[in-house]
């Protein structure tokens, strides 16, 4: 089998893990949690077909919301921001990702914030929204949002420095 | 027709996309409400073991603080007997109406509006849907699902959960319920605002469901309101119960619950 792949079937398998186990029984100041597996979507293999990719995000979000018996919330918010990944790839790493050339590991540490920081905050959007399901709620929904992705935004970051070496 | 599919090859991403989200988006809406039957839920062989692996680590770090709950449970359940006058013949303890069986807790949340905890026995233990779920010190829900060796509890902390309770002092009764804001906080509702309320007084479940035996305690009264229409109250309940801690927990077996089943089903 390829290295490659092995290494996505690998963090897969690791971060559904690490999320369902850990990071979402971390209950920080009341109810706050963060979701690292995030990252998975932030740093797939640019070079491969997109595709794929939705199919496995979604995957990954649909395993975390059967350990979490949230329905779907996790799911949807996973295919939205694969789908729309090419567009904050273009649009943070500009001509590097015309030649589909990016290496996570190796951009400058401001265009891989705004970049994790930008799918970050979407994909939470999305997902606290479907959680709370009430228009009623909007407040709750962005101060959600706000924090989470602050919490989240500091281990992916974190996250992405530990295993540069590897690139996921 | 070839234009169609045509169209399918170009946009095949975007149509996988709107597929996908789509059904993840249903689920969603399913998920919203009471009793969504057909999907897999975190009562299932491959969750459940995966859970209880974990589980199996993480409960040293909890051992102390267990030990100490159920000595108190221990000693205040010796204390009732003990200042018992009449004799309980330990044959009699055969055909009670209610049985208890220990379980332990898996999986718990309650940051979200709608909680689910998994617990680690199922139908292998006799373990069937609507089994309430007590600790000692208060309820904690009501089974809604459950597969060979776990099962999943819907938690008083859902939106979803409607739980029949009353006011110990005065028996009048109503319908307890989540605002899905603070788990320490849940609501009891429909109580006539002609009823005399204090705040710390106790509420207990009503035993007019087959779920709950009577007088299990609930909560208190933290504070009250009264609702739009201005007749009935709106009742803050504070939890007797930890919903942030929750380790070992007794179903309740009803075993007169078929008979009622049945009852029920011929009335309609």
């Amino acid at each position: 089998m390829n290295n490659s792949v092995l290494k996505i079937i690998l963090s897969f398998i690791g971060l559904a893990l690490l999320q369902v186990l850990v990071c979402s029984n971390m209950n920080f100041m009341g109810e706050l949690n963060p979701y690292v597996y995030v990252i998975f979507m932030l740093l797939y293999p640019v070079i491969n077909n997109r595709f794929l990719f939705i199919f496995v995000s979604f995957l990954l979000g649909y395993t975390i919301d059967i350990f979490l018996d949230s329905g779907g919330v996790h799911a949807a918010a996973s295919v939205f921001i694969a789908y729309i990944r090419p567009l904050f790839l273009k649009f943070s790493f500009g001509a590097a990702y015309d030649y589909q050339s990016i290496k996570f590991s190796a951009v400058e540490f401001s265009r891989r914030l705004i970049y994790f920081l930008l799918l970050i905050v979407i994909h939470h959007l999305i997902l606290f929204s479907l959680v709370i399901f009430d228009e009623t709620k909007t407040v709750l929904i962005l101060q959600q949002t706000l924090y989470s992705s602050i919490f989240t935004l500091i281990l992916c970051l974190l996250f992405s420095s530990l295993f540069s070496r590897k690139e996921i | 027709m070839q234009q169609l599919f045509n169209f399918f090859i170009k946009n095949k991403t975007f149509v996988l996309f709107l597929l996908l989200f789509s059904y993840a988006f249903s689920l969603t809406i399913q998920s919203h409400e009471y009793h969504q039957s057909k999907f897999l839920n975190s009562s299932n062989q491959i969750t459940g073991s995966i859970y209880g692996t974990f589980y199996s680590i993480s409960q040293y770090f909890n051992l102390k603080k267990e030990n100490r709950i159920l000595l108190e449970e221990n000693s205040r359940l010796k204390m009732s007997i003990f200042n018992q006058e009449k004799v309980i013949a330990i044959d009699t303890l055969l055909d009670y109406k209610y049985q208890l069986q220990p379980s332990l807790v898996y999986k718990n949340s309650f940051a979200l509006p709608n909680n689910y905890l998994t617990l680690n026995k199922g139908q292998n233990d006799q373990i069937k849907e609507d089994y309430g779920v007590i600790t000692s010190k208060g309820i904690v829900g009501i089974i809604d699902k459950t597969s060979k060796n776990y099962s999943r509890v819907l938690s008083i902390l859902n939106t979803n959960s409607r739980i029949n309770v009353k006011l110990k002092k005065t028996n009048y009764f109503g319908t307890l319920s989540w605002d899905g804001e603070s788990p320490e906080i849940t609501q009891l509702k429909d109580i006539q605002d002609l009823v005399k309320l204090s705040v710390g007084d106790t509420i207990v479940t009503s035993g007019y469901s087959s779920t709950f035996p009577p007088e299990i305690p609930v909560g208190s009264v933290e504070s009250y309101r009264l609702n739009d229409t201005k007749d009935l109250y709106i009742i803050d309940v504070k939890l007797f119960n930890d919903m942030r801690n929750l380790e070992h927990v007794y179903i309740i077996r009803n075993t007169d619950i078929n008979e009622l089943r049945a009852l029920n089903n011929s009335n309609e």
